[in-house]
């Protein structure tokens, strides 16, 4: 059969062209006809088990599954005859006899499906006078509600968590009448994509736990919006209740986020409403924190910082959170550059500058073609965790077949198949250049390389591929050789014919590069606080969970003269090194845009009133431009900022060069080596405060030291014992948690949990005490 | 005429040795079509003219069946025989197993032959402990001579045979679902298209037959294709076992063959027990709509005959029952095991099989309302046709076949609260 062949088929009289091959039930969505259906999904494998889609199809004695039959010229389908819908009305009948008839009480009430199609194919009264089928609660963690007893076995969850997010969390136990889904053992559902399983439920068994029993689908106003977390820049429609966000859904897109969510997008809403939101400009008067009117607090940014860059402009360091919109760090980067300073830098994590480049890191390619990699080298990068979704894109090319190789400082809990090449932050770089020169590149090292024979087994799978794809995650930007890696990467991928690119971090990284959030010649986010400052200008920045080395921007800050923080959130390491905080408004609640990894500009607007008397970031800023007496800060909505924005820097991405492979390897250490990945639902702000995401195991995990065997044995530690972590005068008191994954000579201690704001770099020497 | 294929040779002792199954030409024709390598094509036409039809119950040619596979296509193929008879009623290919496993031994060697299989597995039932150790033990003995493994008899052939016992699931016994537990899944059927030949076992072309079918084969082949053909009826070629139960004198399997009259398979068992006249009879298995035994006494054992009485040959599984049975009680019991047995996927056998087996088990509990067999009938009309597998259809037919001849019997439970036969409530 060509699948290229246009054939014809009658559909209720109507003639339709279509591909040879393609599934009924495709055709006749395309063309509008709606035939019901519980078990299909376009994104899942085919089921054909719930029966509610059968057709009849000429010649064929049966009425047939229209999710399963694939569709052949001249085929003559009826979608109402009366075979048709009798087959349709029995199925319905039989999916109603179990199932509660107490749509009122439900949670899926006015957006379930069965509730739908039982309208158009029920019967108003029951003929089933048993008792019906009940299934006992069961606790699959914080962020999904089970009712199971409302559950009609279609099975889309269990084939999402197969197919989709590689882990078989859910499955169906037991025969007939008793088949219940669940977990099969009592557990949580873990996985980073499970909040989707509330999507594909098409009744109330799988609700959203944070939103259970909030509101109704019908009281809710859709607003359409992009996902504020990682740099896939999810497309979301932001649900909003009388001036409230409820809940977050996705917005399908089938170049970006296709029609998935991550949980982190799609749970972290609940941080707008956290207790330590900001709703009153704070100013710091004799040591002691007092709420103050917008004007003074205003006056005093504006005066503090205006002051300090009089005397000498190159004493204000601004530094903007890669979360932040695009025109609010354009204008935070026009008042910097207003007050005469060059020093701006939104690479908060970022260690290494050596390659001292304003090139704008990126992926390279479009998020969609990911898939179609057939070899991908991964340097730095937990990618499951840090981007879901572009973990899933490379999920599929591995699932077509793809090799995929890492080179991480720690073992990783993978869903696909992969090789991974693991070593302490200092052997990264030498497997690296191993890998380099196995590929027949030459790097210019201080020390020579060993090449081994996994090294040029590497080489040898990126080289024999025809697409190759070589990328860098959060990893390796926030390594001390990052700009070696990069090079070396660079070296490898121009001896393989492969493309290279950055996994930008977060959600406007890009962006915040595209609009000049980088120093010229002025000092970037590390320098800013190496050589402290004196006004340091922050823009949706905690100091000691945002930056690097969070020891050395609160020292930096404490030391400042005036510190404006322009914040969300009122934490205590900002009240301890702000002079100012103005409140902004958060996710949700301000217009704006962000530049995803593949450089795709996507703006959203405002959905609800900024909470209390904070503002949205641009029109704060916009004031303190004015006040600053700086011009061109005129603007009148975020529209003219992007519009201006767009005529500068609206060009195509090109290829970024960030480094070279050459120099000295910093990170070697001669005690045990810090790997200070940020944890998932600790990236940002939001997420630090959305109260469900907090409780999942992977957060619980979060805060934690660990070690492998070896590394505990030597220092004569035991799993679960509390240590102390020690990295230069910084200490901060974690359990140890003994965990295989975690390479010799390495300490895993992440970076923006609680108890990390006294540390250091990300990725540097410590050492563990007793405690 | 009885007793011509699978148990020609129940005259001999320990009749499950491979000594015993060579001393009546026991793999003669296994080896003479290694060694001459006879065209698979020509075996299939063979199989073709012998009329053999699958024994599991649906009756589809087995020479069609093995003809659909595509020996040439790239990768592997497999042959799965189908022992896990669950069929109640059906007790057959267990005495297959234990008896003569060596025909299924050498049938299945054949069949793989023929689809190019290097792999063949016997699904067998899972409490059938002492036919999968014959079994086993057959398989050992034929290793040891030679017959299963690598480069067979220097042909280069190489074949070898798994057994995977079933975990006592019914549905398993439907192929698919039967393929899913060979490959450690929960015994599902598949939806087909596509069929096993094209996407089987581990995805590869699979042909699935039943024990008897292939224990059927050694001695189509050795004795000509015409031969067995001969022994049956038009559509029905060869002979058949039944497995007859319920209120006879002598159940138990006996070999006829095709046509042979329904009353000289009931003289055989005895015939009723002492003192009891014979009421219906399920003729093809539990999914088999009954018949009266008035009726069944003018029919002859072969597909057509039985179909055109309504009901199915199926299996061959017959279960007779005398005028003390109450009809509403035998299909309560039935309905409870396809309520139980029903694997749970498909919306229609899920739910309908236990809203079937309520409906019915009020009634032979006294608590029948009056529309209850308009509804009985509705609901199995709603399974009927519209499931992933026959399971729906094999749940669904007894009910029909009850109420078309014992109406009244249900009509009675209703309006009287008991039974107007001999025993049940």
């Amino acid at each position: 059969m060509s699948e290229e062949k246009t054939i014809t088929i009658e559909v209720d009289g109507q003639p339709l062209e279509t591909k040879a091959g393609a599934l009924l039930i495709d055709v006749t969505d395309a063309a509008g006809i709606n035939i019901p259906r519980f078990c299909y999904h376009d994104k899942l494998s085919i089921a054909a088990s719930c029966r509610m889609c059968l057709v009849e199809v000429a010649k064929v004695p049966k009425p047939i599954p229209a999710c399963a039959t694939q569709v052949m010229d001249g085929m003559v389908v009826q979608t109402r005859s009366p075979m048709a819908l009798a087959a349709q009305k029995a199925t319905m009948e039989f999916l109603l006899i179990n199932h509660p008839l107490d749509c009122p009480v439900c949670d899926q009430g006015g957006e379930c499906e069965l509730q739908d199609v039982a309208m158009g194919y029920g019967s108003d009264v029951t003929r089933f006078v048993e008792g019906k089928r009940v299934i006992p609660e069961n606790n699959i963690g914080p962020l999904i509600a089970t009712d199971m007893t409302r559950c009609i076995h279609c099975t889309r969850c269990v084939r999402f968590g197969d197919e989709v997010a590689g882990m078989r969390e859910m499955g169906a136990t037991g025969r007939g009448e008793h088949m219940t889904i669940g977990t099969f053992v009592a557990h949580n559902i873990n996985s980073e994509l499970s909040g989707n399983v509330i999507d594909l439920c098409p009744v109330g068994a799988l609700t959203s736990k944070p939103f259970q029993y909030r509101a109704r689908a019908w009281e809710l106003t859709r607003h359409t919006g992009v996902a504020p977390h990682d740099s896939v820049g999810s497309n979301i429609q932001i649900h909003t209740r009388r001036g409230e966000v409820m809940r977050v859904h996705p917005h399908s897109n089938d170049a970006i986020n296709e029609v998935w969510l991550s949980d982190r997008d799609r749970f972290s809403y609940e941080g707008i409403k956290s207790e330590e939101r900001l709703t009153q400009p704070l100013i710091k008067k004799d040591g002691e924190w007092v709420e103050t009117s917008w004007e003074e607090a205003l006056e005093t940014a504006a005066s503090g910082l205006r002051e300090i860059a009089s005397a000498d402009a190159d004493q204000i360091g601004t530094l903007v959170s890669p979360t932040a919109t695009l025109e609010e760090i354009a204008l935070a980067q026009k008042i910097t550059e207003g007050l005469g300073s060059p020093n701006i830098d939104y690479r908060l994590r970022q260690e290494d500058f050596r390659g001292n480049s304003r090139a704008v890191p990126w992926l390279g390619q479009s998020i969609a073609s990911l898939e179609d990699v057939d070899s991908a080298l991964l340097i730095g990068s937990n990618i499951r965790k840090d981007q879901p979704l572009l973990a899933h894109r490379v999920r599929k090319a591995a699932l077509k077949g793809a090799k995929i190789q890492l080179v991480n400082p720690l073992q990783l809990d993978l869903h696909f198949d992969a090789a991974q090449m693991v070593s302490d932050p200092a052997g990264m770089v030498r497997n690296l250049a191993a890998i380099a020169e196995a590929a027949g590149g030459s790097h210019h090292l201080t020390e020579q390389i060993e090449v081994t024979d996994e090294h040029k087994a590497v080489a040898e799978g990126l080289k024999c591929s025809k697409s190759t794809v070589i990328l860098l995650g959060n990893i390796a930007q926030s390594h001390p050789d990052f700009t070696i890696l990069y090079g070396l990467a660079s070296v490898i991928a121009k001896a393989a014919d492969a493309s290279v690119g950055v996994i930008p971090m977060a959600a406007n990284s890009v962006g915040a590069a595209v609009v000049g959030a980088i120093p010229n010649k002025g000092l970037n986010a590390h320098a800013m606080l190496e050589n402290p400052r004196k006004g340091y200008l922050l823009l949706g920045i905690e100091p000691g969970l945002d930056i690097n080395n969070p020891a050395l921007a609160r020292a930096a800050m404490s030391g400042a003269e005036t510190v404006v923080a322009i914040t969300a959130y009122r934490s205590p390491c900002l009240e301890e090194t702000a002079s100012v905080m103005l409140p902004m408004a958060a996710f949700g609640e301000t217009s704006g845009s962000f530049v995803n990894a593949e450089g795709r500009w996507q703006s959203f607007s405002g959905t609800t009133g900024p909470a209390g008397e904070s503002r949205p970031g641009w029109k704060i800023l916009r004031v303190l431009g004015n006040l600053m007496d700086i011009s061109g800060f005129d603007y009148s909505s975020s529209e003219e900022i992007l519009d201006e924005l767009r005529g500068a820097h609206g060009g195509e991405l090109q290829v970024a060069s960030l480094g070279a492979a050459k120099g000295k390897i910093r990170s070697a250490v001669t005690g045990l080596a810090r790997i200070g990945e940020t944890p998932i639902y600790a990236a940002d702000a939001l997420v630090r405060r959305a109260t469900s995401l907090q409780e999942t195991e992977e957060a619980r995990d979060a805060a934690v030291a660990r070690v492998n065997p070896s590394v505990a044995a030597d220092a004569g530690l035991l799993d679960g014992e509390k240590v102390a972590v020690v990295q230069g005068e910084g200490r901060a008191e974690m359990v140890l948690k003994v965990d295989a994954n975690i390479p010799d000579g390495c300490v895993w201690v992440p970076a923006a949990v609680p108890g990390s704001e006294s540390l250091g770099d990300q990725f540097g020497e410590l050492s563990l005490e007793k405690v | 005429m009885a007793n011509e294929v699978i148990f020609k040779n129940r005259d001999l002792d320990n009749l499950w040795d491979i000594e015993q199954y060579r001393s009546r030409g026991g793999y003669e024709i296994l080896t003479r079509i290694l060694t001459e390598k006879t065209p698979p094509a020509e075996i299939i036409d063979g199989m073709k003219t012998s009329g053999l039809r699958g024994r599991g119950g649906a009756g589809f040619p087995t020479g069609l069946k093995w003809s659909f596979i595509n020996r040439s296509a790239p990768g592997d193929k497999y042959l799965v025989c189908n022992s896990d008879e669950g069929e109640p009623g059906t007790f057959k290919d267990r005495d297959i197993l234990r008896y003569n496993p060596h025909a299924l031994v050498e049938g299945m060697l054949i069949a793989s032959y023929v689809i190019d299989a290097h792999r063949a597995y016997n699904y067998i039932r899972g409490e059938f402990w002492e036919p999968y150790e014959r079994f086993q033990n057959a398989i050992d003995q034929a290793r040891a001579a030679g017959f299963v493994g690598k480069n067979i008899l220097g042909s280069g052939f190489d074949c070898e045979l798994n057994v995977h016992l079933g975990g006592g699931a019914y549905v398993c016994g439907e192929e698919t679902a039967l393929l899913e537990s060979i490959e450690g899944k929960k015994g599902q059927p598949r939806y087909k298209p596509p069929f096993p030949a094209h996407v089987g076992l581990y995805g590869c072309p699979t042909v699935i037959n039943n024990t008897e079918t292939l224990a059927s084969v050694p001695t189509i082949l050795r004795e000509g294709a015409e031969r067995f053909r001969d022994i049956g009826v038009e559509n029905s070629g060869g002979s058949k076992l039944f497995s007859i139960s319920g209120h006879v004198k002598n159940p138990g399997v006996f070999e006829l063959p095709m046509g042979t009259p329904f009353s000289e398979l009931f003289e055989l068992a005895g015939g009723m027990r002492d003192g009891s006249k014979i009421k219906a009879v399920i003729p093809g298995g539990s999914s088999s709509p009954v018949i009266p035994g008035e009726i069944m006494m003018d029919l002859t054992m072969d597909y057509d005959a039985i179909a055109k009485a309504g009901s199915m040959l199926g299996s061959g599984a017959v279960i007779v029952m005398d005028e003390s049975t109450c009809m509403v009680k035998v299909l309560d019991r039935m309905g409870y095991f396809y309520h139980e047995e029903s694997c749970g996927q498909c919306t229609p056998c899920r739910e309908g099989t236990g809203w079937l087996y309520r409906i019915v088990h009020r009634i032979e509990n006294g608590q029948g309302r009056p529309e209850d067999i308009d509804l009985l009938m509705d609901v199995q009309n709603r399974i009927r046709g519209k499931t992933i597998c026959a399971l729906g259809d094999a749940a669904a037919m007894p009910v029909a076949g009850m109420l078309r001849y014992y109406q009244d019997e249900f009509q009675y439970h209703i309006d009287h609260k008991k039974c107007m036969a001999g025993t049940g409530a």
